[in-house]
């Protein structure tokens, strides 16, 4: 994928347990081909105050907000990990695009295997959060993260946009090596009896089940816009919606909410679960379903 | 609510049913709850004063009818908030969360620090249901911040024993010394301990030299409850949802962080000071 050897197709979403190195260790122990961080920055960042996160309809509510130590602290967990042979994808945003660069390049020296744009976070201003809604900065990101970059550049892409292929192209342009798709579905929990918004930050990004079609759609459209591979992530929960991912037109998954039942075990069930599926169908590798459920 | 995972992880709001004062400046926070009145000791719940933060906090009773509690301390603005309440406010809940402790052996050692006999007070309650005779420390700083000591008295009888670094009650100096000199004089087969992460970490020391089993209950930065942010990790646990209660063996696993570093909010290590 993208230049990328991963033993299987499954990887955790930015956000989901990144925040140390043996966190992401039991996660490629648990059975992933890959681990991304939390979306790391440059300052350190506290985030946001709870509650941030409620379970609702069909999938959970979260507005962390962003916490993490700011990149370079974190260059030793991702040498700790190297160092254990853990294939590593970092995410992260920046404030401006100069920020973009500084902190890809911090990341690309300390031997990140991939970076992951977060130009898509719905819980923070919009400068940080979601300079990925328009085309044109996107491309100008993803450029100049590319510029310093010494691993493939994988852009990040939010659901909350009228035209998600106009930004995948954008980003495309910009020289990305593959898109993820997508970040969360901002939505909102109110409660009838305090009569407020639950979250601390008011609105969300909602994932889980729920999420799934929408992101199933985005990869689906996104598959005909450009030509770079696609990560899928949105609602995963098994094998079953790992493999609609890939025949939708994604070459990989990243699941998240689902490790919130399953457990870290969860990557290495999905994982065989594809593997599954490819042999009793007669596939021999991942690639041969990849956005067959387009046709001809 | 659909059948996506369990409704514990949604949020819900009670009332208050009792807002008690407890020992120094601690309150208890009582309400009517049936999946908290299904919880097992050691478990947690996420509970919101709507004005401040939600926050973890162990459940202190768990009434088959249905009436639970929590033991709050006010130590910041979340902490202060809930004190401030009373009967009748309305308060959000998530969970309850986390393993619990687990029953094993037939001699145990409880050693409670502060608000920790809070957690080892609804575990005593199981044991003596079930025969077992417990022994409980219960330390506080001085004889005014002893909490519970008259439920405990009345549950162990004799089999409370009270410790306090000033030595206006009961034992003078730490609880993890005060225990260890139990030790020497009766056979215990599980040691059970909550409160100040130092002293739980003295604790553990001890035990290890007797070759003594522990279970502690851990405190770490709970964020999202259900294992999926990360904020909590200790080693490769998350405090959330693999503990709050860990083992002796995962203990020494974790031995680099327990009694010494913490992650703060933003994941950089901290001191463990207390």
């Amino acid at each position: 994928m993208a230049g990328l050897e991963l033993r299987n197709p499954t990887m955790n979403a930015a956000g989901v347990l990144g925040i140390s190195a043996p966190l992401l260790k039991r996660i490629y122990e648990g059975g992933a081909g890959a681990v991304v961080t939390k979306s790391l920055g440059g300052p350190q960042r506290m985030g946001h105050s709870n509650p941030t996160l409620v379970s609702v309809e069909g999938g959970a509510l979260n507005a962390m907000g962003l916490p993490n130590p700011g990149a370079e602290y974190f260059v030793e967990m991702i040498r700790e990990l190297k160092g254990d042979g853990v294939p590593v994808v970092a995410s992260f945003f920046g404030g401006s695009i100069e920020e973009f660069r500084d902190v890809a390049l911090v990341l690309s020296e300390a031997g990140v295997d991939a970076l992951e744009v977060n130009v898509s976070c719905p819980n923070v201003a919009e400068e940080m959060g979601m300079l990925g809604a328009d085309p044109m900065n996107t491309e100008k990101v993803t450029e100049a993260v590319k510029e310093v970059a010494k691993s493939p550049v994988i852009v990040k892409l939010s659901p909350n946009v009228t035209d998600i292929c106009e930004i995948a192209r954008a980003a495309e342009r910009g020289g990305a090596d593959a898109i993820t798709a997508v970040n969360t579905l901002k939505g909102l929990a109110v409660d009838a009896d305090l009569r407020r918004p639950i979250l601390t930050n008011v609105t969300g990004g909602l994932s889980g089940p729920a999420l799934k079609p929408v992101a199933l759609r985005c990869v689906w459209e996104i598959y005909e816009a450009v030509e770079i591979p696609i990560i899928g992530c949105g609602g995963i929960s098994n094998w079953r919606d790992a493999v609609e991912y890939l025949l939708s037109g994604a070459t990989a998954v990243e699941i998240g909410t689902a490790a919130m039942d399953g457990g870290f075990d969860i990557y290495g069930k999905i994982a065989e679960g594809i593997r599954e599926y490819l042999v009793e169908n007669g596939f021999k590798e991942v690639k041969d379903i990849v956005g067959l459920a387009h046709g001809g | 609510m659909s059948d996506w995972r369990t409704e514990a992880e949604a949020m819900r709001v009670v009332r208050l049913t009792k807002v008690k004062e407890e020992a120094g400046d601690m309150r208890s926070l009582h309400f009517a709850d049936e999946r908290c009145s299904e919880g097992v000791p050691g478990q947690y719940v996420m509970i919101w004063n709507p004005a401040a933060e939600e926050v973890p906090m162990s459940l202190a009773s768990i009434g088959e009818d249905g009436n639970v509690s929590v033991v709050v301390r006010p130590v910041g603005e979340s902490t202060e908030a809930l004190c401030g309440m009373s009967a009748g406010d309305k308060i959000g809940l998530r969970g309850p969360f986390g393993n619990g402790y687990v029953v094993q052996g037939s001699s145990p050692l409880l050693v409670a620090g502060g608000t920790g006999a809070a957690s080892l007070r609804p575990l005593a309650e199981e044991m003596v249901a079930e025969g077992l005779k417990p022994t409980f420390i219960l330390g506080a700083r001085s004889k005014d911040q002893l909490l519970m000591t008259e439920s405990l008295v009345s549950l162990l009888g004799e089999n409370l024993l009270t410790t306090t670094d000033d030595g206006s009650h009961g034992y003078r100096g730490y609880a993890s010394t005060y225990a260890d000199q139990l030790m020497k004089e009766k056979k215990y087969d599980m040691i059970y301990t909550c409160g100040p992460e130092i002293m739980m970490a003295a604790v553990f020391q001890v035990a290890e030299e007797r070759g003594i089993p522990m279970q502690a209950s851990l405190d770490r930065y709970i964020k999202c409850a259900v294992g999926l942010c990360g904020s909590c990790g200790l080693g490769p646990y998350r405090v959330c949802k693999d503990g709050p209660v860990f083992s002796s063996e995962q203990l020494r696993e974790v031995r680099n962080e327990f009694g010494k570093s913490r992650m703060d909010p933003s994941g950089r290590a901290i001191k463990v000071d207390h």
